[in-house]
């Protein structure tokens, strides 16, 4: 272990650190503009040039009020859980590339923090990890809408970890690797080659199911407004209640990363090309949740259990079943 | 140099959220500190070069932790602390104590007789999982495929359990047909309405 490893993974922590923070803080704006444009609205105006500053307005407001810690509430933990909504976000991307290989200054940067050869089941891991966050902050804050929360979460997330885990599990049968490098490359060469298109049903599967595991709309039920509140985030206030914010976008951003490079190509060939193309990829699904919010409402949760386990599962079970069929004639072994 | 001080780091974090979890009387505290405890074990498969094995840990131990969550969530308020029973803690605290020695000395044991040699080594022509996969496949397959039958075996037996009503739904149901349902059921099926 070198000195330049240390320092270039250092550094390639703090840019994505301070990038992706400051994009789950854009996030909110684009939100809120994507939002008021489909409703015919404006959105927010005032401060900045069409509401730009709107986002450091909202920082100083998150960073500069009181940190309240209600009677009653479970200290320690109440404390440790937007920490870790937030943490497990950003640890979730320490596997993914989010740009081919350059050279810079004479010196090759590979820009993934970590390349396990594990790659795509760690970051699934640790954003399973990540549902802690609601749980812990829903159980600890002595509250009936944040404790609904908590179970409502605990249900939803072990759920569609299923859906996911199976969707996954019929593209990587025809990759044959699960570092996120490996399926890129074996997209190489034309959108024939995507696994989207050989694989439409695991694909839309893990779309629906990445609603589910980030908690955005039609699936926004842990924190359902007109039912419960804020759900587990009622009793926060201040940038413990920001810390949750910051992973829900972080988490959209790297689930958008994940689906574009598994599904739709990724970065391709490795070309200047191919990587702005993978930037456009991941911005058209983090604008699709944004779309979804506008377009639908949210279901129940017998609803979506409904969907998960009678509707969901049996298909992403059947698809891993006929991918195995076909990939055992392929080879020549019938 | 940086296994051994990741090797001290994360024992030594381990055993901490372990002994929090048998130490505390707070049930948030116990689970919470069991699901930490089961990701920096997760640390050690690293260390060793066992990608594949370390990300399993941390995906079936952090999920089976979150079930306790639930049932925490039914059978406490988890927001008190657990009254726990104690008669003789002299006692539990002796048979702990020598538990504890015997299972360190069963694990250690090995270094006494012979050098440890692994079975099968990490090969590094082939990548982790489909190292694992082949062993389970070859050597393994028998209990493998047992598992296999038991989980299934399990997974039926649930199904059977919980799956009485499953055709009714309380929340598309009327409250009086609700309240016509419980009303039946409460005298014949006495132990039905314990939970």
């Amino acid at each position: 272990m070198d000195v330049a490893f240390i320092i270039e993974t250092i550094v390639k922590i703090v840019v994505i650190l301070l990038v992706f923070s400051a994009l789950a803080g854009f996030g909110t704006y684009f939100e809120r503009k994507v939002l008021a444009f489909m409703q015919r609205r404006l959105g927010p105006m005032h401060v900045g040039p069409y509401g730009l500053l709107q986002v450091a307005a909202d920082g100083i407001k998150l960073f500069t009020k009181e940190d309240i810690i209600p009677q009653n509430v479970v200290k320690p933990i109440f404390k440790l859980a937007p920490v870790i909504t937030a943490a497990t976000a950003f640890m979730a991307a320490a596997a993914i590339p989010f740009w081919p290989e350059f050279t810079a200054f004479g010196y090759k940067v590979h820009p993934i923090v970590a390349d396990v050869n594990v790659g795509i089941l760690y970051v699934m891991a640790v954003m399973a990890i990540g549902l802690y966050g609601p749980l812990l902050g829903g159980m600890a804050s002595a509250n009936k809408f944040s404790l609904i929360s908590a179970a409502r979460s605990a249900a939803v997330f072990i759920s569609y970890e299923v859906i996911t885990g199976l969707a996954l599990l019929a593209p990587l049968m025809m990759v044959g690797s699960l570092s996120l490098i490996d399926i890129n490359n074996y997209q190489t060469g034309g959108i024939s080659n995507w696994i989207a298109v050989s694989q439409p049903v695991a694909f839309i599967l893990f779309w629906i199911a990445a609603f589910a595991e980030t908690g955005r709309t039609p699936f926004h039920l842990v924190a359902n407004d007109h039912e419960i509140i804020d759900g587990f985030g009622t009793e926060y206030s201040g940038m413990r209640w920001g810390l949750f914010f910051i992973g829900e976008y972080a988490n959209m951003f790297f689930i958008s990363f994940v689906m574009a490079i598994i599904f739709l190509g990724g970065y391709g060939d490795g070309s200047i090309a191919g990587a702005l193309q993978l930037l456009l990829k991941v911005a058209f699904f983090f604008f699709f949740f944004l779309w979804t919010r506008a377009a639908w409402p949210d279901i129940r949760p017998d609803q979506l259990m409904w969907l998960c386990w009678k509707v969901l599962m049996p298909i992403a079970v059947v698809n891993v079943v006929i991918t195995g069929v076909v990939i055992l004639i392929k080879q020549g072994g019938m | 140099m940086f296994e051994a001080i990741a090797f001290y780091l994360f024992a030594a974090l381990t055993i901490a959220m372990f002994t929090i979890t048998v130490m505390t009387s707070q049930a948030l505290y116990a689970l919470t500190a069991m699901a930490a405890g089961m990701i920096f074990i997760s640390a050690f498969f690293f260390i060793l070069g066992a990608d594949f094995l370390g990300v399993i840990q941390i995906i079936v131990y952090t999920g089976a932790v979150m079930a306790l969550y639930a049932f925490g969530m039914m059978f406490f308020d988890t927001t008190r602390t657990v009254v726990e029973k104690r008669d003789n803690p002299r006692v539990i605290f002796i048979l702990g104590v020598l538990a504890a020695t015997l299972v360190v000395f069963i694990l250690v044991s090995p270094i006494i007789s012979t050098h440890i040699e692994a079975n099968y080594p990490i090969n590094a022509a082939m990548g982790n999982s489909e190292t694992i996969g082949l062993i389970l496949f070859t050597k393994f397959l028998v209990p493998f495929e047992i598992a296999a039958v038991m989980l299934l075996v399990a997974m039926i037996a649930g199904i059977v359990l919980a799956g009485k009503k499953m055709d009714k739904s309380l929340t598309l149901m009327a409250e009086e047909e609700i309240a016509l349902m419980s009303a039946t059921q409460a005298k014949p099926e006495t132990e039905e309405g314990a939970h």
